[in-house]
């Protein structure tokens, strides 16, 4: 048995699958308030740099079909999409100025 | 944006519309459980109000329900066998329980406790033990319906006895000129729910002007190409009745210099304003862009009371703002795509959802703070100036409708 969640092509990114391989984004979103800045750059810092590519390995499936591996890889590029926000745009996990509100998403295509 | 767009002959948008005025507003009808009583029934009870899109009803027998928490009302809606979506009080006419919850297909309406079956037309077809009733007719008791029409595929209902106004009379035609919009081809579907901690209106306004944007929003441009002094101006706006549009010139991001766009945007060509490039979707009408701006960024729809549609290159935003008390109000967002025909345009759409809702989430974090300053009372003349010219307008037909209610 392996507990292999991504493609062979992105093993250095295992380390971070079990936290980020999140199918929806109430469950990404959670993870990213509750991760440190410094967590979200360490995967920031690994996986930005192999986004594209990352991107054109799923894209080489059809949406209705992608293998498991793929679906992983899918969940992890939105989790970086995610982690974006707090790294690149709003320096901080929160975005600035959000004070107490919340938005919570209730419907989203899959995958 | 530095572009000096033509204001209209009398200088002004706001005197374009003089029964505007030009003078301070006042919000005392966003802090008043009063006015919010007067809403219900003047505003709510009497305008069309948009539920949901034709595609949440696809087949003969689908169904959804829906409430409406300002008027105290439960409805479901229905794909009846004659393809007409129809409207009815989501309540049994045995001792009133709730028919339906949530959505589904049915080949009819059961009340899970009475047993009493309606067909999708609402009419009462069967009831166990009829012969133990008294003078009982089931032509005399259906679901009560209410006014249902559809407009470009959204399903409107009037809560009225008697609206004043067919739905198309009511929307007019600024907003009938989108007929010809492309809606049905946009159906891939992101939706979000927030409970805010102020009047449905202050949210209304703060998607109806781009006088903020600069100052809230400063991280929609990257630090390094921010420039501090930075104003934005509206390139048209336009009233038509109760409704209202504003639209503003865009920028095709992929012709931007790279600093100008964060990595993420650049990495997956998507980002504040959507996908860069989106999939044609056919001639798109006049009246999508009445201003005629070049090059046309969106065209923002508000229509009245509480539904907004933003039509962005290829996609569109939809906001409804459904009051809950005088100071609260639970806000419904949706993005609309062309189905993704590809991960990589998943992954597109995907962005743009997630860059929505952080932008959002600044406009709703101001919520709290302001309808607890303006519940202090102290100022009630607010200066608007000529690009926050529809929420002066909001404010003006919610008290009009009321004033004409109170007077009729």
């Amino acid at each position: 048995m392996t507990d292999k969640r991504l493609p062979s092509a992105f093993a250095e990114l295992e380390p971070f699958a079990q936290t980020w391989c999140l199918p929806t984004e109430t469950e990404r979103w959670d993870q990213r308030l509750s991760s440190s800045m410094a967590e979200m750059q360490s995967f920031y810092d690994a996986f930005f740099p192999r986004l594209e590519e990352a991107i054109e390995y799923c894209d080489k499936f059809s949406l209705d079909d992608l293998p498991d591996d793929a679906t992983n890889l899918l969940h992890l590029i939105y989790s970086l999409v995610m982690v974006a926000m707090s790294i690149e745009i709003m320096h901080q996990p929160a975005p600035v100025d959000a004070a107490d509100a919340v938005m919570i998403r209730t419907g989203e295509p899959k995958p | 944006m530095t572009t000096q767009w033509a204001k209209p002959p009398e200088g002004s948008w706001t005197e374009h519309y003089p029964e505007l005025g030009t003078g301070p507003i006042s919000f005392r009808d966003s802090i008043s459980p009063e006015f919010y009583a007067l809403e219900r029934d003047a505003v709510f009870t009497r305008a069309w109000l948009n539920l949901c899109r034709v595609e949440e009803l696809p087949e003969v027998g689908s169904y959804l329900t829906k409430d409406i928490e300002v008027t105290n009302s439960s409805l479901i809606l229905v794909h009846g066998e004659d393809g007409r979506i129809r409207a009815f009080h989501n309540q049994c006419r045995h001792r009133g329980a709730k028919v339906a919850d949530g959505s589904g297909r049915e080949p009819e309406l059961v009340c899970a406790r009475s047993g009493w079956r309606y067909a999708l037309d609402g009419t009462l077809r069967h009831v166990p033990n009829q012969d133990s009733y008294f003078d009982f007719d089931t032509a005399d008791y259906g679901l009560v319906p209410v006014h249902c029409d559809v407009w470009a595929g959204f399903v409107f209902v009037n809560l009225d006895a008697q609206p004043r106004q067919t739905l198309r009379e009511f929307l007019g035609p600024m907003v009938t000129g989108l007929d010809d919009y492309p809606f049905g081809t946009l159906t891939e579907r992101y939706d979000w729910v927030a409970h805010n901690n102020s009047n449905w209106k202050i949210f209304a306004d703060a998607f109806q002007e781009y006088y903020h944007v600069p100052s809230l929003h400063t991280q929609q441009v990257p630090a390094e190409v921010r420039n501090p002094a930075a104003g934005f101006t509206c390139g048209h706006f336009q009233l038509d009745g109760p409704h209202r549009l504003v639209s503003t010139a865009g920028t095709r991001r992929w012709l931007l210099a790279p600093e100008y766009m964060y990595p993420i945007e650049r990495a997956t060509q998507s980002g504040l304003v959507g996908p860069w490039r989106t999939p044609d979707i056919g001639d798109l009408p006049a009246g999508l862009n009445p201003g005629g701006i070049e090059p046309w960024g969106i065209s923002n729809f508000q229509i009245f009371p509480n539904l907004e549609i933003l039509i962005y290159g290829g996609w569109y935003l939809l906001y409804r703002y459904w009051p809950t008390s005088h100071n609260t109000h639970r806000f419904e967002a949706y993005t609309y795509f062309h189905p993704a025909r590809t991960v990589r345009e998943r992954i597109e759409h995907e962005v743009a959802a997630v860059v929505l809702k952080e932008f959002a989430l600044q406009d709703a974090g101001m919520l709290g703070g302001t309808q607890a300053a303006l519940e202090y009372d102290v100022v009630d003349e607010f200066p608007v100036n000529d690009q926050e010219i529809l929420v002066r307008h909001l404010h003006k037909v919610t008290l009009d409708w009321v004033q004409e209610y109170q007077n009729r």
